[in-house]
C-alpha cells in the first residue's frame, strides 16, 4: 500500500433506507486491502456513527476518506445546524434526537464517544447555522 | 452454540439463511437502540432486538454479528431480507418477547458478550 487510496461519498440527510452504505463500502474497501479485521471494525463503526449523524441531524454532507500505509483518515463534514455545545454533545448519553429517530434505534447519546474511543486521533469542529465537521484518524501500525 | 440449536429453542423461523444454520454463535446481546449494539465487542455474536429496519442489517454488518434474532413476531420487511441474504447475515423470528428470548439462551449455556 505505497500509494494513497481515497474516496468520497454524499450523504444525504433523512435517508434512512440507505443508511450505513457508505460506512460498509468503506468497509469493503479496507477489507480489500487487507487491513487488519479488529481495525476494519474500528474504522467502520466510528464512520457509520459519523455517517448516521448527518442522516438524523443535517441536510446533507460528505464523507471523504484518504488510506495510506501509515492510517486511514476519514473526515465528514455537514450542512447542518452544527452544534452548539460540543463538550456537551460529547458526553455519554447526551442526545437531542427525536422521539421517531429513538424509535428507530438511535439516539442513544453514544455516536460522539463512539467515534472518540474507536479513533486514534478524533477532532470536531462546528459552527451553529453552517455545519458539523468531522475527523478520524486510524492509525494502521 | 449452532445457529440451529438458538431457532429450536426459540421455536424460530428462519426467514433469511437457512442454508447457513450450522454457523457457530460464540455469546450474544440484546438492545434497540444501535450505538448500544456499536459500544459491545460483538465479533461471533447474535443480536437479539425489536427493530426490522435494513440499518439494523447495516449495523450487524459493521460491528461484525453473525446473526440476527427478531422478537415478538415482528416481521421484517421484504428490502431488510433481501439486504440479509446479500450480507449473509441469517435472521430468525421468534413469538417470544427479548427478556425471554434472552432467558431461554442464556440458560442454555449462551453467554453475554463483552463490553471492549
Ligand atoms: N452532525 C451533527 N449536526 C448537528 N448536531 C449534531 C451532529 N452530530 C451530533 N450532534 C448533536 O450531538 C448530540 C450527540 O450526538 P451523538 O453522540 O452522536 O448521540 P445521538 O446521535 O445518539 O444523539 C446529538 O443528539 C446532536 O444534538
Ligand atoms: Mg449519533
Amino acid at each position: 500500500m505505497d500509494e494513497t487510496t481515497e474516496g468520497s461519498f454524499q450523504i444525504i440527510g433523512g435517508n434512512f433506507g440507505n443508511a450505513g452504505e457508505a460506512s460498509m463500502q468503506l468497509k469493503s474497501k479496507l477489507t480489500e486491502l487487507g487491513v487488519n479485521e479488529a481495525i476494519i471494525r474500528r474504522a467502520a463503526i466510528a464512520t457509520f456513527e459519523a455517517e448516521m449523524n448527518v442522516i438524523i441531524y443535517a441536510a446533507a454532507g460528505r464523507l471523504h476518506y484518504y488510506i495510506n500505509r501509515d492510517k486511514i483518515t476519514i473526515k465528514i463534514d455537514d450542512m447542518g445546524p452544527g452544534i452548539e455545545n460540543i463538550e456537551l454533545a460529547m458526553q455519554e448519553g447526551y442526545s437531542t434526537a427525536p422521539d421517531w429517530v429513538r424509535e428507530m434505534g438511535w439516539g442513544a447519546g453514544m455516536g460522539l464517544p463512539n467515534m472518540k474511543k474507536n479513533s486514534d486521533e478524533f477532532r470536531i469542529d462546528s459552527v451553529v447555522g453552517e455545519g458539523t465537521t468531522i475527523e478520524i484518524v486510524i492509525n494502521l501500525s | 452454540m449452532t445457529l440451529r440449536e438458538i431457532a429450536e429453542i426459540l421455536e424460530a423461523d428462519v426467514v433469511a439463511g437457512s442454508d447457513d444454520l450450522d454457523v457457530t454463535i460464540k455469546n450474544a446481546c440484546s438492545a434497540d437502540m444501535m450505538s448500544a449494539v456499536l459500544y459491545y465487542h460483538t465479533p461471533d455474536s447474535l443480536l437479539i432486538t425489536g427493530l426490522t429496519q435494513p440499518h439494523v442489517i447495516r449495523t450487524a454488518e459493521i460491528a461484525g454479528i453473525k446473526s440476527i434474532v427478531f422478537v415478538l413476531d415482528k416481521k421484517p420487511g421484504a428490502d431488510t431480507i433481501e439486504l440479509a441474504r446479500q450480507k449473509k447475515i441469517p435472521i430468525l423470528c421468534t413469538r417470544f418477547c427479548m427478556y425471554t428470548a434472552s432467558g431461554k439462551l442464556y440458560e442454555a449455556g449462551l453467554p453475554g458478550c463483552l463490553f471492549k
